[in-house]
């Protein structure tokens, strides 16, 4: 595949300043700290900081969810690497309004820890720092060790949620409540066509044979629960859909909102055709569809391949849902 | 006598970073077996910014536990993925084996354990998980025994350097437990951890010290 590159291994700074220079209205680099993108209003006063953070190589996650009423601050990582301790602990301090901080993050093994680290810190400074951890992929682990499953898509309903409960002036415990109860109400399965290649390295860091998928695929082409004939998008689809839906406590009154996310090569009406089935699939259980995205929300370099996520709605997490928002990769306007 | 001392550190990580940027692609190739591909990075990134700030502080005029302790800090602001918290940690312990001063560098296997615990604290991993202590546990086991035995200093890290190369291999014959491979579980089995693999570099990194300077 032929690409726009530099020098490869300058790639994630190069994508971070390209960023910050695109959407100066929304956000800007955090002063001390280039691996720190931080929103503009971040630290207000008497509000509770949101910090999320991971490796690059997602895009527009993770620094795409940075602005008004989302995420305050976000530490970025080299690709598909944890962002250092110290990075997350300067996105804790740009994000520090004195009411605490709550780190929103994804559960991967560099991830736990560094952000583990970056809270002992705050900590010794005075900040409050209280974390959700994600883990809505369904094949990543047994429904019985649900603590063990790998954050992926679900993770921009946990922001939504959680940002919008601290832009109502949520506690930090408010604030972790929502985005946990966000999380708990999320379930999400990957499927890849092809794989995705790190730049520097210059070759796919594994293989999908052609003719093949691998079903419930992770967000950095983990192995997923198994390999199958490349189907019709509609029995793909379907396929998804049982998978997310078998594993999710029945949505309150049937209400849900649904993501389909192309992994990064994917063609957006590709994204479109797999969601009419997706949908016809849900609505075929019974259940209503409240919100929905379809787009390049949560991606994997080039890889070709979509997840589904699908969120079980109660009241209170559609009117948080719906709190206007404003970031690069997230635009949501009052709806009337 | 010759000490476990700040030139011996500043040589080491200096010889380390070396060797890692030359292994770099092989440990990418090894992760993107059973992880993600970025082990090579990490460690080659790591060790550079190890070196680059140990020139940066004037490393060469501290005490050998500061060393340890820049090479923590480094670790912590330069890298992240899970190489950045375990060797920082590690490199915490073993600052703390050096806190009285430079160590006979007959007793490697004090400086082995220390990282090894370290390590294995932040990681809460135990050998046998299929992570890097599976190379650093046993180099520090091996160390320990050669010593016990009466061998010279190079003979030592030379056993230290088998035990982490062996540690590496049988890695292949493991079930991933720890870190982003246990989610492949018994996808894993027939590949080398990079993880051991690296640290099998740098043990080995130690007994060419221990031999080019016998």
């Amino acid at each position: 595949m032929q690409r726009f590159l530099n020098n490869p291994d300058d790639i994630v700074d190069e994508t971070v300043a390209g960023f910050v220079r695109a959407h100066d209205d929304l956000v800007r680099l955090d002063q001390g700290n280039p691996r720190v993108v931080v929103a503009h209003g971040a630290g207000q006063p008497g509000r509770v900081g949101i910090v999320t953070g991971g490796g690059a190589g997602h895009e527009p996650a993770f620094m795409g969810y940075a602005g008004r009423n989302m995420v305050d601050a976000v530490a970025v990582g080299e690709l598909f690497s944890s962002p250092t301790a110290k990075s997350f602990l300067d996105a804790i301090r740009a994000a520090d309004g004195g009411a605490g901080v709550a780190v929103l993050y994804g559960n991967y093994a560099g991830d736990n820890m560094n952000v583990r680290m970056a809270a002992k810190m705050a900590a010794a400074e005075g900040i409050e720092v209280a974390t959700v951890v994600a883990n809505d992929d369904v094949c990543s682990a047994g429904p019985d060790e649900r603590e063990r499953r790998r954050g992926v898509a679900g993770e921009i309903f946990m922001w939504k949620i959680g940002a919008a409960r601290a832009a109502r002036g949520g506690t930090l415990a408010e604030v972790i409540a929502s985005a946990q109860k966000a999380i708990d109400s999320c379930r999400s399965v990957g499927v890849g066509l092809a794989p995705c290649t790190l730049p520097a390295v210059g070759h796919p860091n594994f293989q999908i044979e052609p003719g093949t998928m691998e079903l419930g695929i992770g967000h950095h082409g983990e192995p997923g629960m198994r390999v199958a004939p490349l189907g019709r998008a509609e029995a793909i689809a379907t396929e998804m859909t049982g998978l997310v839906l078998d594993d999710l406590p029945p949505p309150e009154a049937g209400r849900v909102a649904v993501l389909v996310s192309g992994l990064g090569a994917t063609a957006m009406n590709e994204l479109y055709v797999l969601y009419d089935s997706i949908a016809t699939a849900i609505e075929a259980r019974g259940l209503r569809i409240e919100r929905t995205l379809v787009g390049n929300y949560f991606t994997s370099l080039d890889m070709v391949g979509a997840t589904l996520t699908v969120m079980a709605l109660d009241d209170e997490l559609s009117e948080l849902l719906d709190t206007d928002c404003a970031c690069p990769a997230l635009l949501q306007e009052r709806r009337v | 006598m010759k000490m476990i001392d700040t030139a011996y550190l500043i040589a080491f990580f200096r010889l380390a970073a070396e060797r890692l940027e030359d292994a770099r692609v092989h440990l990418c190739t090894l992760d993107g077996q059973v992880g993600d591909g970025d082990h090579g990075t990490s460690m080659a990134n790591g060790f550079l910014a190890v070196t680059q700030r140990l020139r940066t502080v004037g490393a060469a005029d501290l005490p050998p536990d500061a060393v340890l302790r820049e090479a923590a800090q480094a670790f912590l602001a330069e890298v992240g993925a899970s190489v950045g918290p375990l060797y920082a940690s590690g490199f915490l312990s073993a600052a703390r084996a050096l806190a009285e001063g430079p160590l006979p560098r007959r007793d490697l296997h004090r400086l082995l354990e220390a990282l090894a615990e370290g390590i294995a604290q932040r990681g809460r991993a135990v050998p046998g998980d299929k992570t890097m202590l599976d190379a650093w546990a046993p180099a520090a086991q091996a160390a320990a025994r050669a010593a016990q035995m009466g061998e010279d200093e190079p003979a030592i890290a030379e056993a230290a350097s088998l035990a982490a190369s062996r540690g590496m291999e049988a890695t292949a014959t493991m079930v991933a437990a720890r870190g982003r491979a246990a989610r492949l579980a018994d996808r894993t089995l027939g590949h080398v951890d990079p993880g051991a693999a690296s640290a099998a570099l740098l043990v080995r990194v130690l007994a060419d010290l221990a031999r080019d300077d016998a």
